[in-house]
C-alpha cells in the first residue's frame, strides 16, 4: 500500500485540484454545451427536448444578439483601449519619486476594491439627469446636460466611463511592476547617446514593457468582455436594449425569457471568442518574450 | 504549459459567470435548511414553526410586518420574511423553485406576470383542498382577481391586491392655473402642455419609460384610444389605434417629460413627481402612499387623484389583480403555511390593511365604510370610478409575458425616442406574434 502510495504520488497530489476543475468548470462547461442542442424553459414537468443546432441557427438569425455582439466588442476594445493608454501614462507617473507615493498608490486601489454593485449604484447616483453631480458639473462648465445612461447614444460611452475609472489602476499596477523590474544598463547607455525622454520611453522602455502590458490587456480584455454587474447595477441592458452585451443578453435569455436552450448556445459561442481572443492576445505575448 | 492552463481556467471562469449568478442566488436561502430539520414535520398542534414568505417590496409586505408578532402569538408559526424588488423577485422564485428547491413556503407573486409560468411548472401547490375543508369560503374575492388564480377549477393562489391606473396630479398647480383635473386625454395634453415649465425644473407628465416596467401603466392608454395587445390570439400592435396610442404615450414622455424618463420604472418617476418636478403622473392606484406619505413624499399635502382620462376609444382603464399570494409545491409546512394564507386573507387583516393604504381584493371589505375610510376622498372616487369600466389585466395574458412586456416595450421606447413609431410596431407586433404562435 505505501509502496503504491509512493509510486503514485504525483498523481494523488494534484486529485483535489483536478477534481474542483472537473466539478466547478467542466462539468458546467459541458452541461452548458448540452444544453445549447435542447429546447427547455426550466420545467420541472417538461424536460429539455433535442432540437440539434436549432438554438444556434435561431441565434445568427437574431438581431438582437448581433446587436449585443457589436456592444459588447464596441464596450471592449474602447474601454481596454483607453485603460491601457491611461494605465501606462499612470505607471510611468507613479514610478517617479513624488510626495506622497504610497499614499497615491493606496488611493488608486480603491475603486478596485469595491463592490462592482456599489460602485453601479453609485455611479447611478452620479449620472442621475435631474440631480446628478455629472450634469452639475457640465452646467458649471457651461456645457449642455446630457442624459448619460438613459441616451441610447451616451450609454456605452458612460459605462465605459465606469469602467475606466474602476480597472485603469489595475493596467497601472502591472505595468509599474514591469517598470521596476527593468534593467538598467540601456538607459545609461541612451542617455550616453544622448537620446531625448520621448526616444527613451518609445525605443527602450515601450518595448522592454511589452511583456508586462500584454499580461495586463489580456486580463482586462477577458474581463471588460464578460463585464457583467456593473452594466446589470446601472441599466440593466436599457435603455432599451442599448446596453445589452452578449452576457446581459445571456441572462435574460435564460433568466427572463426561461429561453435555456438558446441561452446556452449564445453562452457557448462567447465562450468560442472569448477563448480564441485570449489565445490570440498569448501567442502575441509569446512574440514579445515572456518575461513576465 | 502552467501559464497557458492558468488561462484556460480564467476562461472558463467566463462560462461560469452565469451559471454562478444562479448559484449565488439559490445559496442565499441554505440558511433555511436548518430550520427544516428542527420543524420539518407537519404541524400537527403549537410546536414552534418557522415558515418563510418571498415578497416584493411593495406596500403590502410594509404592511403585514408589523402583524406578524399577532400571527405568531395566534398560532405559535414565524414567519420569516425575505422582499425583493418586483423583478429579482420574479427570478429568484423561478430559479429557486426550478431548482425543486424547499425553502418557499409562501410566495407573493404578480398572477399576471408569473402566474400561468409558474402553475404550468407545477410551481404552486394546490389550494382547492384547504378551501373546501374551510367551506369554500372564497365568494367574497372579487371575481375578475380570483379568476387570475386559477387554472380551470384548480385554485392555486388567493388574490391580496388589486389596483387601477390612476391619474395623480398637483392640485396647488392646477389651481394656480385655474384648471380642472382632466377629463380626457386631450385634456391632460393640453394641461401638460400649459404647465410644463423645464426652466424652472417643472415638467407637465411623469410616467414610466423604462421598456417592460412601462408596458403595464401605457396599457390603459392603449385600451383608452380603442385598442389591445392582442385579439383571439392575434398580435395587434400595429392596428392605427394602438400607433396613435403609442404616439401619444411617448409624445407626452417625450415634450413634456423631464429628462431620463427611458430608465424610468414607477420609483424614479415617483422621485420626480414627489420631488415636485411634474404635474401629472399616471401610475397604480397601490402606489399612492408614496405619494401622500409626508416621510417619503415633498408634496404629500398636494397629490390630487382623478380617474384615469378618458380616451379617443372610450373610458377603459387597466384594474387588475397585482399582487397574489400561494403555497410553494415542495414546502414541508404546507399546513402552517396555508395557517398563513388563510390569516392574510381574512377579512379582519383586509380590513386592517385597507387602513394602512393597501388596495385589497374582498368585495365586503370595499363596501364597509371603515374599508375605505382611511383612502383619500379622491382616490376612493378615482378607484370606484375606474372600477366600473376596468379591463382585468394590463399586459397580454399569456405565458412568456417577460419576452412579449420587452417587444412592446420596445415600441414605447421609440416613441419617447421621437423614431418611426409604425415601424417599430410592426417590428415589435412580429415578434410578438411568434411569442403567441409558440404557446
Amino acid at each position: 500500500m505505501l509502496y503504491w502510495i509512493d509510486k503514485n504520488v504525483k498523481w494523488i497530489y494534484p486529485l483535489p485540484a483536478v477534481l474542483f476543475v472537473g466539478l466547478m468548470m467542466i462539468f458546467p462547461i459541458g452541461y452548458t454545451f448540452w444544453l445549447s442542442f435542447h429546447e427547455w424553459s426550466m420545467s420541472n414537468i417538461t424536460p429539455p427536448l433535442w432540437v440539434a443546432l436549432d438554438n444556434y441557427m435561431s441565434l445568427f438569425k437574431d438581431e438582437l444578439f448581433r446587436e449585443s455582439l457589436w456592444i459588447t466588442f464596441y464596450f471592449t476594445v474602447v474601454a481596454v483601449g483607453v485603460q491601457t493608454v491611461l494605465g501606462i501614462l499612470l505607471a510611468l507617473l507613479m514610478n517617479k519619486h513624488i510626495i506622497g507615493k504610497g499614499l497615491v498608490k493606496t488611493l488608486f486601489l480603491l475603486p478596485m476594491i469595491a463592490t462592482p454593485v456599489a460602485v453601479g449604484l453609485v455611479w447611478v447616483l452620479i449620472y442621475e439627469p435631474n440631480v446628478g453631480v455629472a450634469n452639475i458639473f457640465l452646467q458649471a462648465l457651461g456645457l449642455p446636460v446630457q442624459e448619460w445612461l438613459a441616451s441610447p447614444d451616451l450609454v456605452i460611452p458612460s459605462l465605459i466611463l465606469i469602467d475606466v475609472w474602476e480597472w485603469t489602476p489595475m493596467i497601472a499596477l502591472i505595468v509599474l511592476a514591469g517598470l521596476v523590474s527593468l534593467p538598467k544598463d540601456p538607459y545609461e547607455a541612451a542617455i550616453v547617446d544622448g537620446a531625448s525622454g520621448f526616444q527613451v520611453f518609445w525605443n527602450i522602455t515601450l518595448p522592454l514593457l511589452k511583456p508586462a502590458i500584454y499580461s495586463a490587456v489580456l486580463l482586462r480584455l477577458i474581463d471588460a468582455l464578460k463585464t457583467f454587474d456593473i452594466i446589470y447595477a446601472t441599466t440593466q441592458g436599457g435603455p432599451g436594449t442599448s446596453s445589452q452585451t452578449l452576457n446581459i443578453y445571456g441572462y435574460v435569455l435564460g433568466f427572463q425569457y426561461f429561453q435555456i436552450g438558446k441561452a446556452s448556445a449564445l453562452l457557448m459561442v462567447f465562450f468560442a471568442i472569448v477563448l480564441s481572443l485570449s489565445i490570440l492576445v498569448i501567442s502575441l505575448r509569446k512574440k514579445a518574450g515572456a518575461a513576465l | 504549459m502552467k501559464k497557458k492552463w492558468n488561462c484556460f481556467q480564467k476562461v472558463g471562469f467566463s462560462l461560469v459567470a452565469l451559471i454562478g449568478v444562479s448559484a449565488a442566488l439559490a445559496a442565499c436561502s441554505g440558511d433555511k435548511k436548518e430550520d427544516e430539520v428542527t420543524t420539518g414535520e407537519k404541524s400537527s398542534g403549537n410546536e414552534p414553526q418557522t415558515i418563510r414568505l418571498v415578497a416584493a417590496n411593495h406596500p403590502w409586505t410594509e404592511a403585514i410586518m408589523p402583524m406578524l408578532p399577532d400571527f405568531e402569538k395566534e398560532t405559535g408559526i414565524t414567519v420569516k420574511v425575505d422582499s425583493y424588488f418586483e423583478d429579482q423577485l420574479s427570478q429568484k422564485t423561478s430559479v429557486e423553485f426550478a431548482a425543486n428547491a424547499k425553502s418557499i413556503d409562501v410566495v407573493l407573486f404578480r398572477p399576471l406576470q408569473d402566474g400561468k409560468q409558474f402553475e404550468k411548472n407545477g410551481y404552486f401547490a394546490s389550494l382547492n383542498d384547504y378551501v373546501s375543508q374551510e367551506g369554500n369560503s372564497t365568494d367574497d374575492f372579487v371575481p375578475s382577481a380570483l379568476g387570475s388564480v386559477k387554472n380551470g377549477d384548480n385554485l392555486y393562489g388567493l388574490p391580496v391586491v388589486t389596483e387601477s391606473t390612476v391619474l395623480y396630479y398637483r392640485k396647488d398647480i392646477l389651481e394656480k392655473a385655474g384648471l380642472q383635473p382632466p377629463k380626457t386625454l386631450d385634456e391632460l395634453k393640453e394641461q401638460a402642455e400649459k404647465l410644463s415649465d423645464p426652466q424652472n425644473g417643472l415638467y407637465g407628465f411623469v410616467a414610466r419609460g423604462k421598456r417592460s416596467p412601462a408596458v403595464t401603466q401605457f396599457s390603459s392608454f392603449l385600451y383608452s384610444h380603442g385598442a389591445d395587445f392582442m385579439e383571439d390570439g392575434q398580435a395587434t400592435l400595429n392596428t392605427p389605434e394602438a400607433i396613435q396610442a403609442f404616439e401619444y404615450y411617448g409624445g407626452l414622455l417625450k415634450d413634456y417629460g423631464p429628462p431620463g424618463t427611458l430608465n424610468m420604472s414607477w420609483p424614479e418617476a415617483m422621485a420626480v413627481f414627489t420631488q415636485g418636478k411634474a404635474v401629472f403622473y399616471t401610475d397604480a392606484s397601490a402606489l399612492y402612499t408614496n405619494a401622500t406619505d409626508p416621510s417619503k413624499s415633498g408634496v404629500a399635502e398636494e397629490v390630487g387623484f382623478a380617474p384615469f382620462p378618458a380616451g379617443p376609444g372610450g373610458n377603459k382603464v387597466a384594474a387588475p389583480p397585482a399582487w397574489a399570494i400561494a403555497i410553494g409545491a415542495n414546502s414541508e409546512k404546507k399546513d402552517a403555511a396555508w395557517q398563513f394564507v388563510k390569516w392574510v386573507t381574512s377579512k379582519d387583516i383586509v380590513l386592517d390593511l385597507q387602513a394602512d393604504g393597501i388596495t385589497g381584493a374582498l368585495t365586503s371589505v370595499w363596501e364597509m365604510p371603515e374599508g375605505v375610510a382611511h383612502f383619500p376622498e379622491d382616490l376612493t372616487e378615482a378607484i370606484v370610478e375606474n372600477n366600473k369600466h376596468g379591463v382585468p389585466y394590463d399586459r397580454p395574458a399569456i405565458i412568456n409575458v417577460g419576452e412579449a412586456r420587452d417587444a412592446i416595450g420596445d415600441v414605447i421606447n421609440a416613441a419617447i425616442e421621437g423614431k418611426d413609431v409604425k415601424a417599430a410596431a410592426d417590428k415589435s407586433n412580429a415578434a410578438f406574434q411568434a411569442i403567441l404562435d409558440k404557446e
